[in-house]
């Protein structure tokens, strides 16, 4: 039932730096979250963004060192359709992610401690009805545990590239949109 | 004064960058990939089998799975640890009930907040329990690695908030 201390304490030490960087990046805020949904901040895409591109460069560079490995979570069509919605919905009035309302919570929000709670039901709720739920879920079929690449028989690089090119050219245009309004208070100014 | 955890806020590529670099380390040292929602559904299912044992042994999915107190629900704790030490090291504590944009839209009543936020995390927490992730195992882990039910995942959550979203915060109302 319980992991070994030193893997306890390693998630622990995990965890603490996550949330430093969730709450630094102002993303355990409500006005943030759904700011994003109604393209008035765009924070969220920001960071998650960020770290994908990140991310990915370094897996895929550490995989051929065998000193990581991939942990694919099956395509269960309905299963990640219906999750989608369901998430989707949730996550836009609740204002905040599983992961940023636990970090709300240690930042005092208490209408997020109230969620916590909610998503242990939630869970609980999942965990009583999955007899059902697991046939259910593969009625449209599960394609498995498959990435872009190898669904579409190409070469991760091809992707991570791909990403990368997108970040680059999402935050060029991001910074001249800021930029050329800057010019123009100065000008302002003038 | 130069104390980076005594600011408010980083730059959001900053903590991006972090994110991605904090997730090579937990796959490195851990071979785990940061999520948070089956922790969850971890501590519920163990609760429920302590407090309803004779539900728990008709159920299968104590079969399929084995629930545990690991490393993913240590990361659940540290993600409380870690926003609590910044907040307090750079003052920015929020301790508020009702956001001012659902106030602008709801009102300023407590009871409503409250109730809406428990039932939209359980629905969120069940949408992700269905789906095997969430915007941390989706949306960064799952992204990352190019998994094409993350991708398909993010799609179709980021798409229906912004609808969401919309219809439900979209139009501003003057009763603030």
């Amino acid at each position: 039932m319980f992991d070994p201390l030193w893997k306890l304490a390693l998630g622990l030490l995990t965890g603490i730096v996550f949330g430093i960087l969730l709450q630094k990046g102002r993303v355990a805020k409500f006005h943030v979250i759904v700011g994003q949904f109604l393209f008035r901040d765009w924070t969220v895409v920001k960071v998650m963004g960020t770290a994908v591109v990140v991310g990915a460069v370094g897996i895929y560079a550490l995989l051929p060192t065998e000193a990581v490995s991939l942990h694919i979570k099956p395509l269960v069509w309905l299963g990640v359709v219906a999750g989608g919605v369901c998430f989707g919905i949730g996550m836009a009035i609740f204002g905040y992610c599983p992961g940023t309302s636990v970090a709300a919570s240690g930042e005092g929000r208490r209408d997020a401690m109230v969620g916590v709670l909610g998503m242990l039901l939630g869970a609980g709720l999942y965990v009583v009805f999955y007899p059902q739920l697991s046939g259910i879920l593969k009625t449209w079929g599960d394609a498995g545990k498959i990435t872009l690449p190898e669904w579409t028989s190409t070469s991760p690089w091809l992707w991570v590239g791909g990403l990368c090119l997108m970040a680059v050219s999402a935050f060029a245009f991001s910074t001249r949109g800021s930029s050329g309004a800057s010019q123009r208070l100065q000008k302002d100014a003038r | 004064m130069n104390n980076p955890l005594a600011r408010k806020s980083w730059s959001p590529y900053l903590v991006g960058a972090g994110i991605g670099v904090l997730s090579w380390f937990a796959f490195w040292s851990a071979d785990h990939p940061l999520g948070i929602t089956t922790a969850f559904e971890h501590t519920a299912a163990l609760a429920m089998e302590s407090a309803l044992p004779t539900l728990a042994e008709s159920n299968s999915y104590y079969q399929d799975e084995s629930p545990k107190i690991g490393w993913e629900w240590m990361l659940v704790v540290g993600i409380f640890v870690g926003s609590m030490i910044s907040s307090f090291a750079s003052g920015d504590r929020e301790p508020i009930t009702v956001p001012p944009l659902w106030k602008s839209r709801f009102g300023s009543s407590v009871p409503l907040r409250l109730a809406g936020a428990l039932l939209s995390a359980g629905l969120m927490m069940f949408g992700a329990r269905l789906a095997q992730g969430c915007t941390s195992g989706h949306g960064i882990s799952g992204n990352l690695q190019l998994a094409a039910s993350s991708w398909l995942f993010s799609l179709i959550f980021f798409s229906t908030a912004i609808l969401t979203a919309h219809l439900v915060f979209g139009r501003r109302t003057s009763n603030v």
